[in-house]
């Protein structure tokens, strides 16, 4: 069977030597086992994430989200785009449905991009990963690649904001997501029932405005250790750096002990698939993922 | 009489032979029972079980059948024999699904069955078939009072269903209030601009309907009669008065709006402040051009100050919401916005109600950019700059808005006539010989409404804030005079389009009255009831309680004082008969007698066997169906007990409750439905008038040496099917703890 | 405030009178939707900030009603918005709630309205600013503005509170000390630029800012 094509948009993060390097790592062995292709947008830039709003105005911002389009337009016809980076995802999603609503901005957007020597005919669906393996793969096929399940591993599925709204996969609730639950299951573990599953980790406002942000990570971790998790586990970068990091701020800051691993949904797959704890990128973990690492060992 | 002949039929299915012993139920049907044939069957309800019975009514001249099976209210179509009096001995929802399991209660459990059967069997006896009194000449034409929105679409209703209406019309023309309208809200999608009233339409149809016969310019100068046979007089305005036969009327006659002049804290009486009413002249008169004020000036900005003299709870004002004013003003904006979309235009709401789809219609204001303030009007002042001081409910702080114009959202003002309490007061002097109130009755009655010739006043009792009477929480349309219903703003706060639903239904309530009427069978809610209250007047002392009491003004009284029942009016209920002191009132099928020989018909163990005996006289209509829902859900209660349904506890005559006692039956438990302003009898003042009499039975209690205890009064809902089964059990208790009756033995 | 940014804000005034919401819905991101909120407050209530804010978002709605710009605009509550977007999810209205907060923050900066030295205006500038250079975002050059913001000094004092997290991240890989020399960037970074600074112009100019 041919491979699955898609115009794939890294991000930021998750370049080489990036917050979010080791979700680009683990995800290998999954394309591989799953047959897709990603095919990396050429030359693609930033989204502007949430933060750009402030300086970057709307139509620069449906800009360099339109160029990425553009891009993947012309130089990968007839691919989906999708992204690891909700973030990402909900920036390009955003500025696909937005121009195709509003005949002018589109009309302004096109006026922009002709400086770079682009044009939009703006037909590229942005979609994010954790879509194109529910809805394209399946969930049988999912979990056929399953070699070492996750056996007695406990785990918080945090969702957080931005791969459950304003979009969010199609189906699922915005209060209750139950996709990351089933994914945890489909590699072998134990979901955990707690009550912050998609709770805001604080955004980029972990840098601008860090006590409250990091009132939001504690509940989080918090919480997760109320509901006997191991660890957590989550599809978005900004998150994962978030709740990952803070844990060391907050225990000097408050005399907490917090020291939950946080990994990303591939690098459970990546280890249910028979990857090294080195291919599933868990040696870019801050706090460590003893316990899964010991499985990839077994 | 002719030859009777008695036959009890007992079914062993559904378990029943299971833990019962059905040979034992047939002898004392044949024995105590008294009952001439006595058969069993495995499965009495099927086809073979009933017509076993059919034949035997067929072929053995079968009269009188006592049932005993399930509830009286299952299997009613099965066990329908219309020619045959038919009681019912509850032994599976009564017995064997509400007496605890085991070998423990079999004894207590069989006892209970055994008077059961023995009370279906002495009812019986007593059983007449109604017969009903079917009228040919009965009348089935509507009366329709008011031609406004209400009044013509239920004469319309009404004379499209095959009815003659007669409209009567106080003003020169129909329409009523939505006349002065210069349009409407929407009723069907988008729900998003303003549409034209149809008023004209309807009059037109109205005017060309070969069923309706309007009268304009005239009001009702006399009701008198009851269903099927009102007449009425309507009066016109030159004088001339027309005699109609109707055979039931709805009361249609809408509302006035709150006068503003008792708002002057809100700029009510000033300058450039006016009522809705006042700003729909003014947008008639623009005509979709500038709306201007009374000096001439095109209004730039207005104020829409919602609940104006609404939601009042200082008790100055209308306590109520009127429910369409929200819309109204929305509606109201639109006229600006329509015209000028840089009219500034804000509706001032503290909470904004726009039931039914008036969301949407809320939404395209927004749209077209009218403000919604969420704020609390203090102080409007008129003039040639108004100015609204009010409280800002999101922002929390006072502040002030400047318009040209300030339109007052004011309530509805029901036109229901006389109060009739009001009136009863007047009258009891007036009957007295004081002249002043007999001049007050006139000058009261001159506001009548309906001007009812009946002992109770001129018009309907009013319900809450003054509305036209509403049996709220059941029967919405029917109000406690029978065959008269009343409908739209005068029932309760409406819009156009809840008044045109409602004024449907108000049609269909004067259908089923005179087409009952003419059947002989009661309006509602019995409307299967042929049978009717008969009173043996030798016997009748002229108390007047069962004229006072009746909840429905049924009964008047002749020109010897003896009381006379107007057949279609009667609901029913059997008030008259529980009131009755001497006994003489009585239905063919329902009676002091059915009751009471139920009552004694049970076995009561002496006191040595400490097995008490409780009476439960329980409303069919909510105690019965709930104690029916705890034996269909298995909720247990004591076998002690031995339940009687009673059509309402307004028909339990205090007789019943002596015999019980003197019977020695160690307590008497009924349960009736709410009762009180937001009563839930089916019969308005059934439970109200069983507890004041219940409340009165303490000296009959002491003359028989007995602990007040013995009688207990519950209210219970029809949801209550755990409730009933708690109250029995801690009555059981309460009653074990006072001990056996002293009257035990002695019966 | 600048010199543009005055003019720009003068302009306005001048422009909508004192219709507040009529300028909102010109010149504010899906500012035409403020005059459906229908005022129930879900959207405060919903808000992980919420506690934070100066006005709620349901607050804010009603003053840009009643008018008040100068509270609106220079308020710290639009600033206080994670972009979780949950009040959007659960607005019975279907009000973008989110991007009014987003578009409400960019406005007042734009008129040099916001509050001065409000943390998250100053990062998100600084992020803006990193992204439009090099076309990707540059994490520890970001990092390193946002500690020295504040001048030297507090730099250092930031930096060093930030210490254990930095050395982490650098352990693990995930912080390239070599993104100081040279790092990721968009190859065709001229052309982006020119597009970023069409994009604005137009913007600019639709809005009266330029």
């Amino acid at each position: 069977m041919a491979k699955k094509q898609y115009a794939f948009y890294p991000g930021c993060s998750s370049q080489k030597g990036a917050t979010a390097s080791n979700f680009l790592t683990s995800l290998d062995v999954v394309v591989q086992k799953l047959d897709l292709q990603l095919n990396e947008i050429p030359d693609w830039n930033c989204c502007g994430a949430s933060i750009g709003y402030a300086e970057g105005g709307e139509l620069p911002r449906l800009v360099i989200n339109a160029r990425n389009l553009a891009i993947a337009e012309k130089e990968l016809p007839g691919q989906d785009m999708v992204s690891g980076c909700p973030a990402c995802w909900l920036a390009t999603r955003e500025t696909h449905e937005r121009l195709a609503e509003h005949a002018n901005l589109l009309a302004e957007t096109n006026v922009a991009l002709k400086e770079a020597g682009l044009n939009l005919n703006n037909t590229v669906r942005a979609r994010h990963m954790t879509e194109v393996l529910i809805e394209d793969i399946g969930w049988d096929a999912m979990k056929a690649p399953v070699v070492k399940p996750l056996d007695h591993l406990k785990i918080a599925g945090y969702v957080g904001c931005q791969t459950n709204r304003p979009f969010g996969i199609a189906g699922e609730s915005f209060e209750n997501p139950k996709y990351l639950d089933k994914m945890i299951e489909t590699v072998g573990a134990e979901a955990v029932k707690y009550d912050q599953k998609v709770t805001c980790c604080g955004g980029a406002l972990a840098f601008s405005e860090p006590d409250k942000s990091q009132k939001q990570i504690r509940d989080i971790v918090e919480a997760a250790y109320d509901g006997g998790a191991d660890l957590i586990v989550t599809p978005c970068q900004l998150c994962q750096a978030n709740v990952e990091v803070y844990q060391s701020e907050i225990n000097k800051k408050h005399g907490t002990k917090l020291n939950m691993p946080v990994v990303y949904y591939t690098q459970l797959m990546s280890i249910a698939y028979g990857g090294t704890a080195q291919q599933a990128g868990l040696d870019g973990q801050v706090i460590k993922a003893d316990k899964l690492a010991a499985i990839a060992k077994k | 009489m002719a030859d009777n002949k008695f036959a009890a039929y007992i079914c062993s299915g559904c378990g029943i032979g299971d833990v019962l012993n059905v040979g034992a139920l047939e002898k004392i049907a044949q024995k105590e029972g008294k009952m001439a044939m006595v058969k069993s069957h495995p499965f009495l309800c099927n086809a073979e079980g009933v017509q076993m019975i059919r034949d035997d009514v067929a072929n053995e001249g079968v009269t009188h059948l006592c049932i005993a099976a399930c509830s009286r209210r299952a299997k009613a179509e099965a066990f329908s024999f219309p020619t045959a009096a038919v009681a019912r001995a509850n032994l599976r929802e009564g017995v064997i699904w509400v007496v605890a399991e085991g070998s423990d209660h079999d004894e207590i459990r069989q006892e209970m069955a055994e008077d059961y059967v023995r009370m279906g069997c002495a009812e019986v006896k007593k059983m007449i078939v109604p017969g009903g009194n079917v009228k040919e000449s009965s009348s089935k034409r509507i009366l329709v009072v008011g031609g406004g929105i209400s009044g013509m679409t239920a004469a319309l209703a009404a004379a499209d269903a095959g009815y003659e209406v007669v409209i009567v019309e106080k003003s020169a023309a129909l329409g009523g209030f939505a006349r002065n309208l210069l349009k409407r809200v929407p009723f069907s999608g988008p729900y998003a601009e303003p549409q034209a009233t149809g008023v004209e339409e309807m009059a037109a149809r109205i005017g060309t309907h070969p069923r309706i016969k309007a009268h304009l310019n005239s009001t009702v100068a006399k009701t008198a009669g009851a269903p099927g046979r009102f007449q009425i007089s309507v009066a016109q305005e030159s004088g001339a008065v027309t005699e109609e036969t109707v055979g039931a009327v709805v009361q249609a006659t809408g509302f006035t709006t709150y006068d503003i002049a008792r708002l002057p804290e809100l700029g009510g009486g000033q300058a450039n402040v006016v009522d809705q009413a006042g700003l729909e002249a003014m947008a008639k008169q623009a005509n979709g051009g500038a709306i201007k004020r009374a000096d001439g000036k095109e209004v730039k900005s207005v104020v829409f100050v919602q609940c104006a003299g609404q939601r009042d709870t200082t008790g100055t004002h209308l306590a109520y919401c009127s429910g369409h004013c929200c819309a109204t003003s929305i509606k109201q904006a639109m006229y600006f916005k329509d015209q000028n979309p840089d009219i500034d235009t804000v509706v001032m709401y503290q909470d904004l109600r726009v039931p039914g789809m008036g969301e949407d219609f809320y939404r395209s204001a927004q749209q077209k950019g009218v403000i919604f303030t969420k704020g609390k009007a203090g102080k409007v002042s008129g003039g040639d700059n108004c100015k609204v001081e009010f409280r800002d409910l999101i922002l929390d702080e006072d502040t002030a808005a400047d318009a040209d114009l300030v339109v007052l959202a004011t309530g509805q003002v029901p036109n229901a006539g006389v109060d009739l309490d009001v009136w009863t007061e007047i009258n009891t002097k007036a009957e007295g010989g004081d002249e002043a109130a007999k001049q007050q009755r006139r000058d009261l009655e001159a506001t009548s409404v309906l001007k009812l010739a009946y002992r109770q006043g001129p018009d309907m009792p009013q319900f809450k804030y003054g509305f036209a009477d509403s049996h709220f929480i059941c029967f919405p349309y029917e109000t406690r005079r029978t065959g008269i219903y009343a409908t739209g703003p005068v029932r309760r706060p409406m819009d156009m389009l809840q008044a045109q639903e409602d004024a449907t239904g108000a049609a269909l309530k004067a259908i089923q009255a005179v087409e009952n009427a003419q059947q002989g069978r009661a309006a509602h809610p019995r409307a299967w009831d042929l049978s009717f209250p008969k009173a043996r007047l030798e016997g009748c002392t002229q108390c007047k309680r069962c004229t006072v009491e009746c909840p429905f003004g049924a009964i008047d009284e002749d020109e010897k004082r003896f009381p006379l029942f107007n057949e279609e009016r009667c609901r029913r209920c059997g008030t008259c008969m529980g009131a009755c002191p001497v006994r003489v009132i009585s239905f063919e099928n329902y009676s002091c007698d059915t009751v009471g020989s139920q009552i004694k018909a049970v076995n009561v163990p002496d006191e040595f066997e400490e097995k008490p005996r409780i009476l439960i006289l329980a409303c069919e209509n909510d105690a019965y169906p709930a104690l029916d829902m705890a034996g269909i859900q298995r909720i247990t209660y004591s076998a002690f007990v031995r339940a009687i349904p009673v059509r309402c506890l307004g028909s339990v005559n205090t007789i019943w409750i002596t015999d019980a006692l003197n019977s020695g039956y160690d307590g008497v438990m009924m349960m009736g439905c709410k009762k009180g302003d937001d009563y839930q009898c089916h019969f308005v003042k059934g439970s109200e008038m069983a507890h004041y009499r219940m409340s009165k039975i303490g000296d009959t209690l002491k003359q028989l040496g007995l602990e007040p205890e013995r009688v207990q009064t519950q209210e219970v809902a029809i949801t209550d099917n755990a409730r009933v089964a708690r109250l029995i059990n801690e009555y059981v208790e309460q009653i074990n703890e006072i001990g056996p009756s002293p009257m035990k033995g002695f019966g | 405030m600048t010199t543009n940014a005055n003019s720009a804000n003068q302009n306005a005034l001048a422009r909508y009178k004192n219709n507040f919401l009529k300028e909102v819905e010109a010149n504010v991101e899906d500012g035409h939707m403020v005059k459906m909120c229908m005022q129930c407050g879900v959207c405060a209530g919903s808000c992980p900030l919420g506690p934070a804010w100066q006005h709620s978002p349901q607050k804010i709605f009603m003053m840009i009603r009643a008018g008040k710009r100068e509270e609106v605009l220079g308020s710290d509550s639009m600033w206080m918005c994670t972009s979780c977007y949950n009040c959007i999810v659960r607005c019975p209205r279907q009000l973008p709630i989110t991007h009014i907060m987003h578009g409400l923050a960019n406005y007042a900066h734009r008129l040099d309205l916001a509050p001065k030295g409000q943390p998250t205006r100053e990062i998100a500038k600084l992020f803006w600013d990193n992204l439009v250079k090099t076309g990707r975002v540059n994490e520890l050059k970001f990092s390193l503005a946002m500690y020295f913001k504040d001048g030297f000094g507090q730099g250092v004092k930031n930096a060093m509170a930030m210490q254990a997290t930095g050395l982490g991240l650098l352990k693990a890989k995930r912080l390239n000390p070599m993104e100081l020399v040279g790092g990721h960037k968009c190859k065709d970074i001229g052309g982006f630029r020119k597009m970023v600074a069409k994009a604005r112009e137009i913007e600019d100019r639709r809005r009266g800012l330029a």
